[in-house]
């Protein structure tokens, strides 16, 4: 079966595209030495396009969540670079990471990761004040509205249901603006209905405020939704398609984990 | 982050309430004694300061010995006062009758006891009131002889009305008094521990042996006269066995002495303060280090976020100093709750203390913050670190453990390290000669705070061999439930040992105590025994001595076949203030059992001395040597080295210097008796008890029972540390609740699919109860062999003084079941939590 050719990024004199809001070159990540060592990326490269929505998808195993934590700077590669808006964050020290996190990155996890103690309001704004910067209350009320979340903004997490807490996170996410948004499995943890409410609402945000968005999942109708859906298996991009359909992706799906 | 930090809090109230009571305990020891002490000394400042209230001056004996305890003897003559009140610089004098000598006017109550265990008898001079402490409170003073005033608190305690006859014993003397009044002293009700019985001039004179004298002249100043020029004026007419002194520097220097004497009480419970807040310091940092593991998905979160780790540090001191604070206040408010218990209990105990005001001072209040604020911030320091470096990919379920500590991996290192050099200091402090109290004490508390840490690291190995042991019975007994709490001990050997090192400190402490204490009885006991041969002994009430008239009269109840007295007291011995004993060479050979070194008591003649081997080698003096003695009346006298022996260290019955009685009663002013030995049948000890119930001052023991007896003020002592050292223990109590309380939340979803393949309420309930009871017992495991190794210790350092290692086992068993007692007490609560889980819900906890 012929593989389609990886995707080469179109490079420019500093190795990003002005285009790219994240770029990777040679990713590879390896736990462990020799014969019992594991590559979960061997040599990955790519550029996510700004004002798209970016999904990446695979079997377990195939490394997609390593790739995702690698690109967010959750995590250091064995060898390779990463550059988010045009800043090499490989060897970034700590408080610069905090402080790319602060400006440039947000996320969306799958068991929603809010901070039970506070209140919807409370949850979505904590980004800005912990960069301290004093939140535009227009902003926050046309996101507010955007996710839906008027009359449920002094509730706790403990008092919202699963898709609501959910679009708490993604109000969250999106308050700063930042330059990419990374979503884990964001569908994970919610059923089909309150799925398709999320997709909807992530879809919304690159259409209507450009929103770079990088979107790890498993889940076919999530990865529809997409401009572009990259497919990985074992430690490598075997897969790059245009906006799919659920009925395509599942069937390259299948492809690539027959190998 | 302050926000999240509080809200944080607020969400966890009973959680952050727990954890505060760990050092709410601490707090308020250290608050209740500042209160109780800072109260206590006011009372008696101001009891100072009435006796000298409107004196300028006073003329009284000169003071030779500081600590003699039958006082000077030497009284002021009438005809004094007349020069003195001629003088043109005097205002107004008065004499007053009020013997130093302890019990000499007691009240005797309707069971023929005497009422209080120290009484006081004076003069009033009803003229001259403004001299005297006492106020009449009722009635009127007394005139004549018949009638007396008594304080107000005795009369209130045995319920006696004007016009009532009182009896009172008197040197020499027994009768019965119209009671005419009541005194107040100082505007206080009752002197606490004694009573004090009032007459009139000329009554007190001849009731107390002071005809035609007085014991102090008080003297006020013509209005306008320098209390200095009054002084110069007096001076002159003082003969040489008196003394006239600034009445203000008179109160002055008597606080002062009292205020010495208190600081030392002060910091002596201080101490046990500091106990309890150490404890309390490794509960806080034990409770925060699980729930900061507990939060870690939480901190990565914020650091995802874009939180520094400075800000998630912050955060969690901040959580830290609000518990600091709120825990300080609670225990301020407590510590007032205590000093005003300690006060009742006082009262309870017969020793009731004049009632003054409450001093809360500005000082226990801001010490009390601080130190409770900071020893909480302290322990948070740690698991703030900590809280710092969870990685932000913790926010993912993949990477969710908190990374171990940088210092885990040397934690045996480091642990045999800390705990080989706590060995060595405390070794240091203890066996090294030549050291100041100061490098001593410091040594020990740095070395025994550093054997709790080193213990503490090295505790989680410790903790499956441990519970191999201390589990066995849950294993063989506990069923299911049993097994699977053994299991549950081992899963997290660190916190597990940390739980159970905070019980271990307190329990080591009392270990301590208990051998040490169970040592030194001993050692006093077979003290006793080797020196004493006597059917009965009559002593004194705690250690003070008693009038040699009773020891006579007892001597001589039918049934007494022979008698022996000894006198003591303190006197200037070359120069040095020391404990003198009088002894009666004829018969005291019969009762006391001389280890002779050189010479006898045969050989003592009227101006000879036995001394102990440790004052010959001290002062080197050998027989023939002389040696210079004065009394507290002035009288000198030389007496010859006839014999040396060698008492037993722990409780020698006579003093380092003994004279011949003959010469000691002629020497001293009031000759008293620390103890009488008697011999006769068994019959007599009915007749013995008859005569001395009217004894205040004496207490009647036989001969078998006396070496048990003689360590009843130690034993009483060690009570009071126990007490002392419990509280650390509750201390640890709460820590156990605690980790309890967190790990039951933690494995809801594994209660939960515990309760879903079938145990039940009851099983879930006893496995945390045998978890609870294997740490506690891993506590007790450790704390009892800790502090049988320090007391092991400080007994070879001992060896001097004759200690031996008793290893009291009935203690030692009895902690191990207040451990066990504990064990099951803290895990009240949580287990009721275990079994309360809703199935479902449980399942389904994330």
């Amino acid at each position: 079966m012929s593989i389609t050719p990886l995707v080469r990024p179109v490079v420019v004199q500093n190795g990003t595209t002005p285009e790219a809001v994240v770029s990777a070159r040679d990713l590879v990540r390896r736990y462990g030495d020799g014969d019992t060592a594991v590559h979960a990326l061997r040599g990955v490269s790519l550029d996510i396009a700004r004002g798209q929505l970016t999904a990446v998808m695979g079997p377990s195993g195939s490394g997609k969540s390593t790739l995702m934590h690698i690109l967010a700077g959750l995590d250091q590669p064995t060898a390779g670079e990463v550059t988010i808006a045009g800043i090499d964050i490989t060897n970034l020290d700590d408080t610069a990471l905090t402080t790319l996190r602060r400006d440039h990155i947000g996320f969306i996890f799958q068991f929603f990761n809010l901070l039970p103690m506070l209140t919807a309001a409370e949850n979505i704004a904590l980004p800005l004040k912990l960069a301290g910067q004093r939140p535009d209350p227009q902003w926050l009320e046309e996101l507010v509205a955007t996710v839906g979340l008027s009359d449920r903004l002094t509730h706790r997490p403990s008092e919202l249901s699963g898709g609501q807490q959910q679009r708490v996170a993604v109000a969250r996410a999106l308050a700063s603006r930042p330059s990419v948004m990374f979503a884990d499995e964001p569908t994970g943890n919610l059923d089909s209905t309150t799925s398709g409410e999320i997709l909807t609402l992530m879809r919304q945000s690159v259409d209507q405020l450009g929103q770079t968005t990088v979107m790890v999942t498993h889940d076919a109708h999530a990865a529809a939704i997409a401009d572009r859906v990259l497919f990985l298996a074992d430690g490598d991009i075997v897969r790059d398609r245009g906006p799919s359909t659920a009925h395509e992706i599942l069937e390259t799906l299948e492809e690539v984990g027959s190998r | 982050m302050i926000a999240v930090a509080l809200k944080g809090l607020a969400a966890r109230k009973v959680r952050a309430v727990l954890t505060a009571f760990a050092v709410v305990i601490g707090v308020s020891m250290v608050s209740g004694t500042f209160i109780l002490t800072d109260t206590m000394q006011k009372t008696f400042d101001g009891l100072f300061a009435a006796s000298y209230d409107k004196t300028d001056a006073v003329i009284d004996g000169k003071e030779i010995v500081k600590n003699s305890t039958t006082g000077n003897g030497v009284t002021v003559p009438a005809s004094l006062l007349t020069k003195v009140r001629a003088l043109p610089e005097v205002g107004s004098a008065s004499g007053t009758v009020a013997p130093e000598e302890a019990n000499v006017a007691d009240i005797i109550g309707r069971d023929g006891k005497a009422v209080a265990k120290e009484s006081l008898g004076v003069s009033i001079d009803p003229a001259n009131e403004r001299f005297s402490p006492l106020a009449i409170k009722t009635g009127e003073w007394p005139h004549g002889f018949g009638q007396v005033v008594v304080d107000a608190g005795t009369a209130a305690k045995e319920h006696y009305k004007i016009g009532d006859k009182v009896t009172i014993a008197t040197p020499g003397k027994r009768a019965q008094y119209t009671l005419t009044g009541t005194a107040s002293f100082g505007g206080v009700d009752s002197l606490g521990f004694g009573s004090i019985a009032v007459w009139d001039v000329s009554t007190a004179q001849s009731l107390l042996d002071r005809e035609g004298r007085y014991d102090t002249i008080s003297i006020a100043a013509k209005p306008g006269t320098p209390t200095a020029d009054l002084v110069d004026a007096v001076q002159p007419l003082v003969p040489s066995t008196l003394e006239v002194k600034d009445a203000a520097a008179e109160a002055d220097e008597q606080a002062e002495d009292l205020n010495t004497g208190m600081n030392y009480v002060r910091y002596f419970l201080l101490g046990f303060g500091g106990i309890a807040l150490f404890v309390g310091a490794f509960v806080i940092f034990n409770t925060l280090s699980i729930t900061v593991a507990q939060r870690t998905r939480e901190f990565a979160t914020l650091r995802t976020l874009g939180a520094s780790r400075k800000q998630v540090m912050r955060s969690v001191v901040l959580e830290g100093l609000v518990i600091g604070l709120l825990a300080s206040a609670i225990g301020l408010v407590m510590g007032f709750g205590i000093a005003k218990g300690m006060l009742a209990l006082f009262s309870a105990l017969g020793v009731d203390l004049p009632e003054a005001g409450t001093v809360f001072a500005l000082r226990t209040i801001i010490v009390s913050l601080v130190l409770g604020t900071g020893i909480t911030l302290l322990a948070t320091l740690l698991p703030a670190r900590r809280a710092t470096r969870v990685p932000p990919i913790a926010a993912v379920r993949e990477g969710s453990t908190l990374p171990q500590s940088r210092l885990a991996a040397h934690s045996l290192k480091a642990g045999l390290g800390v705990t080989l050099s706590s060995v060595a200091a405390i070794s240091a402090g203890v066996f090294a000669s030549g050291l100041s109290g100061m490098a001593v004490g410091l040594l020990l508390a740095v070395g025994v705070i550093g054997l709790f840490f080193g213990i503490a690291l090295l505790a989680p190995r410790l903790v499956k061999p441990l519970a191999r042991v201390v589990g066995w019975p849950a294993r063989r007994a506990g069923g299911v439930a049993g097994e699977l709490a053994d299991a549950n001990a081992l899963r997290n050997p660190g916190r597990t040992a940390s739980t159970a090192a905070a019980l271990m400190i307190g329990l080591t402490l009392v270990t301590v105590v208990a051998v040490l204490g169970a040592g030194m009885n001993k050692s006093t006991e077979s003290a006793v025994t080797d020196q004493l041969r006597a059917a009965y002994v009559v002593d004194g009430e705690e250690g003070v001595p008693f009038s040699a008239d009773h020891g006579n009269e007892l001597a001589k109840v039918p049934g007494i076949t022979a008698a022996s007295h000894v006198r003591s007291d303190q006197a200037l011995v070359e120069g040095e203030e020391t404990a003198v004993t009088g002894i009666d060479p004829a018969t005291i050979g019969r009762f006391y059992r001389f280890d002779w070194v050189k010479g006898s008591e045969r050989d003592l003649g009227r101006d000879g001395a036995l001394v102990t081997q440790d004052y010959a080698d001290d002062h080197n003096v050998a027989i023939g040597g002389k040696l210079a003695l004065q009394s507290p009346s002035g009288e000198k006298k030389t007496v010859v080295v006839r014999g040396i022996y060698d008492p037993p260290v722990a409780k020698a019955l006579l003093s380092q210097v003994s004279i011949a009685q003959a010469t000691f009663d002629d020497a001293f002013p009031n000759a008293k008796n620390t103890y009488t030995f008697l011999d006769g049948d068994k019959d007599a000890l009915a007749a013995l008890n008859a005569a001395a119930k009217g004894y205040g001052d004496a207490t009647v023991h036989t001969g078998a029972a006396y070496p048990k007896d003689a360590t009843k003020d130690l034993s009483t002592f060690l009570a009071m540390l126990y007490v002392l050292l419990a509280f650390s223990v509750i201390v640890s109590l709460f820590g156990m609740v605690n980790t309890l309380v967190l790990s039951v939340f933690e494995r809801t979803r594994e209660l939960g699919m515990l309760r879903a393949i079938g145990m039940t309420r009851r099983q879930a309930r006893r496995m945390i109860r045998h978890e609870s009871v294997i740490t506690a017992l891993i506590g007790a495991a450790l704390g009892l062999g800790l502090g049988v190794f320090l007391a092991a210790l400080v007994t070879q350092a001992l060896s001097d003084y004759e200690v031996p290692l008793s290893i009291p086992v009935t203690s030692l068993a009895a902690f191990t079941v207040v451990a066990i007692l504990a064990g099951i007490a803290a895990a009240i609560l949580p287990a009721r939590r275990a079994s309360r889980l809703n199935v479902l819900d449980a399942l389904h906890y994330e």
